[in-house]
């Protein structure tokens, strides 16, 4: 299982725009591959979890910090 | 997963009917995946997100939240661009706004077909909620074939909520679902799906049938329709509708508009857009910040100026300051009065 790290840049961009980018960029990663999601909607705190629990990606943290949200995402 | 299990792609808006309609066809023993189009005009949250007094709304994304529900994966597409030609040109005109709904659903359908077919998904059929006679334009028992016919999916289109209504689909045909245990559902009454979702043990679903678009929205189709006029052209970019959610729209003159924020979440929402436009705030008193949408002639940054020192604090003030930030982040103050209440005049309110 690969384990290599990628960031996405998903800032100013309102919800679902941050999940679908996050969605089509995990499509072509690993399992093992981990995805740093930066945003700014709140949402997003909501609903990229969402995303991973149905399609079984595991979150393995989240964090804000100035208004800016940090996702960061196990593929599986 | 053995190819003998039947697969349907469902349209799932994050309503109830495609909620129900998912879950009746997963209990049939159909592996169902959910799709879900974002067109830029979704009411999802977007509001939500930017205004400071709604931080306390649940920010959910319907779709998502419905897909955990019934247990299915969901797919969000991004069809902005493909989308624009079904509101600049609706082959079927419009809804009582500028809402294209009968060709938003041939389009929604057309694309759901065009993945579910794909040589990685292999989808035997669609299903939507769709109940006849619910909606005026879209789903209405003439219009239901139409969207099967020019949509390309034919017979492998399955409403379950209405479908004993309905001619039987190639599943219901093929024996993949069991038509009597399929719907008759009718009209505009919710009560029997209120019934179901209680039988099938939702007590908690979102918004009523149809309010998921900003363009079946009286208000939010006069400001798309006055941007299309005062560019003399009808085209529009994600941005420019993205914009016609946030704040107060007035145009004081056809070659240019102020969007004036409402409140704190709005205003930080707005200053993401400062390079892209002419912006104007009060600094000698607490105010909303501005955008500036056209070209400004003599006079106008006078006018603009005193029309956002009216909504900020200083509005009964004798003079407040103004900033006015050009695009390049250059800036210039000027002193202007407050323009009186009775002289916004109402008709320039988009």
């Amino acid at each position: 299982m690969s384990e290599n790290h990628f960031e996405l840049d998903a800032r100013r961009m309102l919800c679902p725009m941050p999940v679908i980018k996050t969605q089509d960029r995990i499509k072509n990663l690993d399992p093992g591959d981990r995805l740093k999601v930066t945003c700014t909607d709140p949402g997003a705190l909501i609903d990229i979890p969402s995303w991973c629990r149905i399609h079984g990606h595991a979150v393995l943290s989240t964090n804000t910090k100035d208004r800016i949200i940090t996702i960061m995402i196990m593929v599986r | 997963m053995s190819r003998q299990q039947r697969k349907a792609v469902a349209l799932i808006s994050g309503g109830l009917d495609s909620m129900l309609a998912a879950r009746v066809i997963k209990d049939q023993g159909i592996h169902v995946e959910g799709i879900n189009f974002f067109t830029g005009f979704c009411v999802e949250g977007h509001t939500h997100a930017i205004r400071q007094k709604d931080r306390n709304k649940k920010k959910r994304n319907n779709a998502l939240w419905v897909a955990e529900q019934v247990g299915i994966k969901l797919h969000i597409i991004d069809v902005i661009e493909e989308y624009k030609d079904i509101v600049l040109n609706p082959a079927h005109g419009y809804g009582k706004n500028l809402n294209p709904c009968l060709d938003c659903k041939i389009f929604m359908v057309n694309k759901a077909q065009a993945w579910a077919w794909m040589e990685e998904n292999q989808f035997d059929f669609i299903i939507t909620g769709e109940v006849v006679g619910q909606r005026p334009k879209s789903q209405r028992k003439e219009t239901l074939p139409i969207i099967a016919r020019e949509s390309g999916a034919e017979d492998r289109l399955l409403r379950p909520l209405c479908a004993k209504n309905l001619t039987p689909t190639l599943p219901e045909r093929e024996g993949w679902v069991n038509r009597d245990a399929l719907f008759d559902f009718h009209g505009r009454n919710r009560k029997p799906q209120m019934a179901l979702a209680e039988e099938l043990g939702f007590s908690e679903y979102a918004q009523p049938a149809g309010g998921c678009c900003f363009l079946t929205d009286k208000t939010y189709s006069s400001k798309l329709a006055d941007l299309w006029q005062s560019r003399g052209e009808r085209n529009y970019e994600l941005d420019d509708i993205m914009l016609l959610k946030v704040g107060r729209h007035i145009r004081p003159k056809p070659h240019y508009k102020l969007i004036i924020s409402r409140e704190d979440g709005e205003n930080h929402y707005l200053s993401g857009y400062r390079n892209e436009f002419i912006s104007l705030e009060s600094k000698s008193c607490k105010g909303p910040l501005a955008l500036l949408d056209g070209v400004p002639r003599d006079g106008d940054m006078e006018q603009a100026a005193s029309i956002v020192a009216r909504y900020g604090q200083g509005r009964d003030a004798q003079e407040v300051l103004v900033e006015i930030r050009m695009k390049d982040g250059s800036a210039q103050e000027l002193k202007v009065k407050p323009l009186p209440p009775d002289e916004v005049v109402s008709s320039w309110h988009v």
